[in-house]
């Protein structure tokens, strides 16, 4: 069995790919200034041109784009070919806003499913295995991006797309599914409906999965390798840089490989833009190398995570980076400490405790006030107040030695946080009014 | 007698509150719509949150009712008879402390008997607590006494 998909490429010593990456950020520049006006207009602003980036150090001096630009460039303000050379587009669902909407060309195409295939091969699939896609089908990139790379390993591809659970599974033990491709949370809900079903995890054919597209936790991982009996691997991309497989997870589960013959990965200070050393946590940035209808130069993920280049025991080379570990913008400072819900949500997780929580934060006598307001379930109900007590002092201990600072825990009853849309309002801050 | 000394505690059921103003009044009159009795009650707070400890008629069906409110949590609990005298408590919490009984937290309310009163307390010891009392001659309720509490006069 293959252990890489393209062995030389994921395996390329340091220089190499320093080398390819430079030799084609200098190409992209040239391309994107002479196909993408709006992009161009952001380099005049800057006085950059694109005999300014002989290298790759040269990268900060172009400007960023976020996630604004795409909304005000859309559909095609952005766009570095012909349409007639498109083949496809994809695009994002548009719950925060407009709609991102993606363009490639059949070789942007073929990169991006090359990304997935090294993703599948990680995650120990060949030719002989039976790969389950339910990842939705459609305009999202998941399914696609899943069921091209599946195709290029040559797995029996399952176009299951999204929903019908019965189906599903009926389909997964009939057709001896032996890698699924799904939302971390599908996967969970797969695995409770078959323990519904009385279907032991032994009893599927299951033995990896590729998951993303979502924020999750390793406690979610843990449960769902034991729920479906399989090794969990998780996935990362945007549909701004072509889809899931910007980078994914190898056998050690410790980060994910960027892709860096076509991506090149910086992280920012999401407050000053200023490019960080290696090993400091911000904002991903990523610049796409080789996209032709879609180039994307110094592209603002919003997504915060710590870049690594620690040699890995896969064998692969590339650059890793830990599962984001919450948005730029849902990042909040509490008395000038960085603090991101999805941390807080780790420590319950762990502690036992339902992911439902609501953070308050205000300003009293000039000092943040930090309060973390948690429900309990019967199971952790007493008689006595000094238990529940004790209770909110062991999460406020765990708190601290994670984000820094100390929460004030209030344990309240199950279903009293307030929630819209069935999600629990996480975050209200009332620093924001008094402005 | 056997069957004394088998059921010698009461089932207590607790309800977390919120401290509001409201709430307390909220559960004790979804518990009067359904014709329950509340035979003891305590009240302990912090700034957030209270815990109403009840003593009621029909523990079952006050228990469906407060689930659907909020959290509760039922146990076992010693409600020791004592004479309504000054005096009667002080023997009973002299005995435990010295068999080493830990009281964890207590109430008290006079019954419908003359000159009876009723100590409801939690223990950190329930057997030991159990022994004690009993060989002391000390008479502890039963679910049953708490069912026919009212028609015994």
């Amino acid at each position: 069995m293959k252990k890489y998909y393209q062995k030389e490429i994921e395996t390329a010593s340091r220089e190499e790919i320093i080398k390819m990456q430079s030799e084609k950020l200098i190409k992209q520049v040239r391309h994107v200034y002479d196909n993408v006006p709006y992009y161009r207009k952001l380099m005049e602003e800057r006085g950059v041109c694109p005999e300014d980036i002989r290298s790759l150090e040269d990268i900060s001096r172009l400007p960023f784009l976020c996630k604004d630009d795409l909304r005000e460039a859309y559909p095609y303000g952005l766009l570095g070919t012909d349409l007639k050379k498109c083949v496809r587009i994809q695009s994002t669902s548009g719950t925060t806003g407009k709609r991102v909407v993606a363009f490639y060309t059949q070789k942007d195409v073929d990169l991006w499913e090359e990304c997935c295939a090294r993703a599948i091969v990680a995650a120990g699939g060949s030719d002989e295995d039976v790969c389950h896609v339910a990842y939705g089908y459609g305009l999202f990139t998941g399914g696609a991006g899943l069921h091209g790379g599946a195709h290029k390993v040559g797995c029996l591809t399952l176009p299951m797309s999204s929903g019908n659970t019965d189906r599903q599974i009926q389909f997964m033990m009939d057709m001896g599914s032996t890698i699924l491709c799904c939302t971390p949370s599908y996967a969970a809900y797969l695995g409770e409906a078959m323990a519904e079903q009385n279907i032991r995890p032994e009893e599927n054919k299951l033995k990896a999965g590729i998951f993303g597209a979502e924020p999750w936790t390793e406690e979610m991982r843990r449960s769902i390798e034991k729920s479906l009996g399989i090794k969990a691997y998780d996935i990362y991309g945007l549909t701004e840089t072509s889809g899931p497989g910007v980078a994914f997870e190898c056998e050690e589960q410790s980060g994910m490989h960027i892709n860096e013959d076509h991506f090149y990965a910086e992280i920012i200070d999401p407050e000053t833009g200023e490019v960080l050393p290696e090993g400091s946590k911000g904002e991903l940035v990523l610049t796409s190398l080789d996209k032709e209808a879609f180039p994307l130069l110094r592209y603002r993920t919003r997504d915060i995570c710590i870049l690594s280049r620690k040699k890995c025991s896969c064998g692969r080379t590339h650059v890793k980076m830990t599962k984001p570990m919450g948005r730029s913008d849902d990042m909040l400072i509490i008395r000038g400490v960085n603090v991101f819900p999805s941390q807080i949500e780790t420590v319950l997780l762990k502690m036992g405790y339902l992911p439902n929580y609501q953070i308050e934060i205000d300003r009293k006598n000039n000092t943040d006030t930090f309060d973390v307001y948690v429900e309990m379930s019967s199971a952790q109900m007493s008689d006595k107040i000094s238990d529940i007590q004790k209770k909110e002092k062991d999460i406020e201990t765990s708190m601290r030695a994670m984000l820094g600072i100390s929460p004030k825990i209030h344990l309240v009853p199950i279903k009293s946080i307030a929630r819209s849309e069935g999600k629990a309002v996480r975050v209200v801050d009332r620093r924001k009014l008094n402005e | 007698m056997n069957r004394e000394v088998k059921e010698m505690t009461i089932t207590q059921i607790s309800v977390y509150m919120e401290n509001k103003p409201g709430k307390l009044a909220e559960i004790v009159s979804e518990l009067s719509k359904a014709g329950i009795n509340i035979r003891a009650m305590s009240l302990a707070d912090t700034s957030d949150f209270g815990l109403v400890r009840l003593i009621v008629s029909d523990l079952n069906k006050a228990r469906d009712i407060l689930q659907g409110m909020t959290l509760v949590f039922c146990n076992k609990v010693l409600a020791v008879e004592m004479d309504d005298k000054s005096g009667a408590l002080s023997v009973i919490l002299n005995a435990l402390n010295e068999g080493d009984v830990n009281v964890e937290y207590m109430y008290a309310f006079v019954g419908k008997q003359p000159y009876s009163a009723y100590a409801v307390m939690q223990v950190d010891d329930m057997e030991k607590a159990e022994k004690i009392l009993e060989n002391r001659k000390i008479r502890m309720l039963c679910e049953e006494d708490l069912i026919n509490f009212t028609v015994s006069d």
